[in-house]
């Protein structure tokens, strides 16, 4: 285990490539809301902006592109993280799932559905992302009471101040309304 | 974000190869491609060891608990044995974060994440921990998150970790593998003060990887909590925290394992404290006496004085709610 040598392209070939300024890339294979998708991207290209930049998927959005408000939201092979702080090239062969992904055809998801029923949101701009999150907080099994669903949904920040009706939403999505 | 090559690693030797050779293991990634961003960090070439075999959680033969770096926030917490032995942690983990960050950050990654101090992530700023030399913003800045234990006049600011907090308290240990073998350090040497080199936060050598946490066996039954105190009520990091453990037998405390969060430059183990309880019959007066020298030491700054009294009701609260008056 001490002491072995890497073999194949890693490290020292990229390396030169930073020496000659060409931002090293790679070629990524995955699949986004059911589609397989090969791309060749600059390593530093996050999942969000693969998404937005690449594929034309502009529903996750840009908030603080800092992992501090869940604005890019995606599920990851069935988890949902911030987008923003993935790195995409780390993905080959995972599975992501968008707000575009959740819809059968014309029939919305049970959580989309819940957020038109219950109102919960204004502006508009936080509820993709409130709605991935809310599909993995559901999966996760933390919808036991109104303060569990407040806890487990922390993660997304609404400007708008719809955090009541958001816990709703996500309370009529679960069953428990 | 300056340009970087990426490989994912096999295997550990292929890790440990590329880690020899100057690559940056990344993990979960929540803290290093943020500061990646911000061009705090720079590194060169990331070496992605998400999927090397480190994902077990076991207990050991002498009844610890070994958690493998690669394990994520979200697995340690809800994992059934973390849960039934050391409730300490799943609270530290719970409290940690947000859901989706828990789903990528790692355990190993969570004892390696980089202060939350303002000025050490602007590079504009004066800070000797991004840039050795150039001095210390906070010390004559906005200081209320800064440290008030552990500090130097180099560097005051906080270890943003709650799990360490949970794992100090428990003298936990981390193992280590590198280009020159295994090792094993407890958790209070591996997490360094700042003194006059904060830029070195890590007993690390080049290379080398966390490969597990090691919670030791305690003396059962086994009471434990964690107590964040913090600006809002959920996702944000620690103004004061408490970690507690208590074994007490025949009315009597005969362990207690005490530290703090949100205060100190490291995890801030309060061993007076724990020599203040044991062999004590819990009291609400043992409670709030040990808890007066939870900031034995202290040196607040300009704006963070009201860490001193908020950590002392932070310890004593927690020693009550764990070790109630029975």
């Amino acid at each position: 285990m001490v002491g072995g040598v890497v073999t194949g392209p890693p490290v020292h070939a990229a390396e030169d490539a930073v020496a000659a300024e060409v931002p090293p890339g790679s070629r990524v294979s995955l699949t986004v809301n059911g589609v397989r998708r090969t791309v060749t991207i600059d390593n530093r290209t996050s999942l969000l902006d693969l998404l937005r930049e690449h594929f034309g998927l502009t529903g996750s959005k840009k908030g603080c592109n800092a992992g501090a408000c869940g604005a890019c939201t995606v599920l990851v092979d069935g988890r949902r993280v911030n987008s923003c702080l993935t790195l995409a090239v780390r993905l080959e062969g995972a599975e992501v799932t968008t707000i575009e992904g959740l819809a059968k055809g014309d029939r919305l998801h049970p959580l989309q559905q819940a957020f038109i029923d219950q109102d919960a949101f204004q502006c508009g701009f936080c509820t993709p992302g409130q709605i991935v999150s809310g599909v993995g907080c559901i999966q996760e099994g933390h919808t036991g009471s109104a303060e569990e669903i407040r806890e487990w949904m922390s993660g997304n920040l609404c400007r708008c101040g719809c955090y009541v009706k958001i816990e709703r939403a996500v309370e009529q999505a679960a069953g428990r309304k | 974000m300056h340009p970087f090559t990426y490989t994912k690693a096999a295997d550990m030797r292929e890790a440990l190869s590329a880690g020899r050779r100057g690559g940056r293991y990344i993990a979960g990634g929540t803290t290093l491609v943020d500061l990646m961003r911000e061009t705090v960090e720079r590194p060169g070439s990331l070496v992605d060891i998400s999927t090397l075999p480190l994902r077990e959680v076991t207990v050991t033969e002498r009844g610890g608990l070994r958690i493998g770096a690669l394990v994520s926030m979200a697995e340690a917490g809800a994992h059934p044995k973390v849960r039934a032995l050391y409730p300490v942690i799943c609270e530290a983990l719970e409290l940690s974060a947000s859901a989706q960050l828990r789903n990528m950050a790692t355990i190993g990654g969570n004892i390696m994440q980089r202060t939350r101090c303002t000025y050490f992530r602007d590079v504009t700023a004066a800070c000797n921990k991004r840039d050795p030399g150039s001095g210390c913003a906070a010390l004559q800045g906005y200081n209320r998150n800064h440290a008030i234990l552990g500090t130097s006049d180099s560097c005051v600011a906080t270890h943003p970790s709650d799990l360490a907090v949970a794992l100090a308290a428990l003298d936990s240990t981390v193992r280590l593998l590198g280009p020159d073998g295994e090792r094993t350090l407890p958790l209070v040497d591996f997490l360094l003060k700042p003194g006059s080199t904060p830029n070195r936060e890590q007993a690390l050598r080049k290379g080398e990887l966390i490969t597990a946490v090691e919670i030791p066996a305690l003396p059962r039954p086994l009471k434990s909590g964690y107590l964040k105190v913090r600006d809002r009520q959920s996702y944000e990091f620690a103004l004061t925290s408490a970690a507690v453990a208590l074994h007490v037998r025949g009315g009597v405390i005969r362990e207690a394992k005490v530290a703090a969060g949100g205060v100190g430059t490291v995890p801030w183990k309060l061993p007076t404290v724990e020599r203040h309880l044991i062999g004590e019959r819990p009291s609400h007066r043992l409670w709030a006496e040990a808890a007066e020298h939870a900031a034995d030491g202290a040196h607040p700054l300009t704006h963070n004085g009201f860490k001193a009294e908020l950590l002392k009701r932070t310890v004593e609260r927690r020693l009550r709610t764990v070790g109630g008056t029975a």
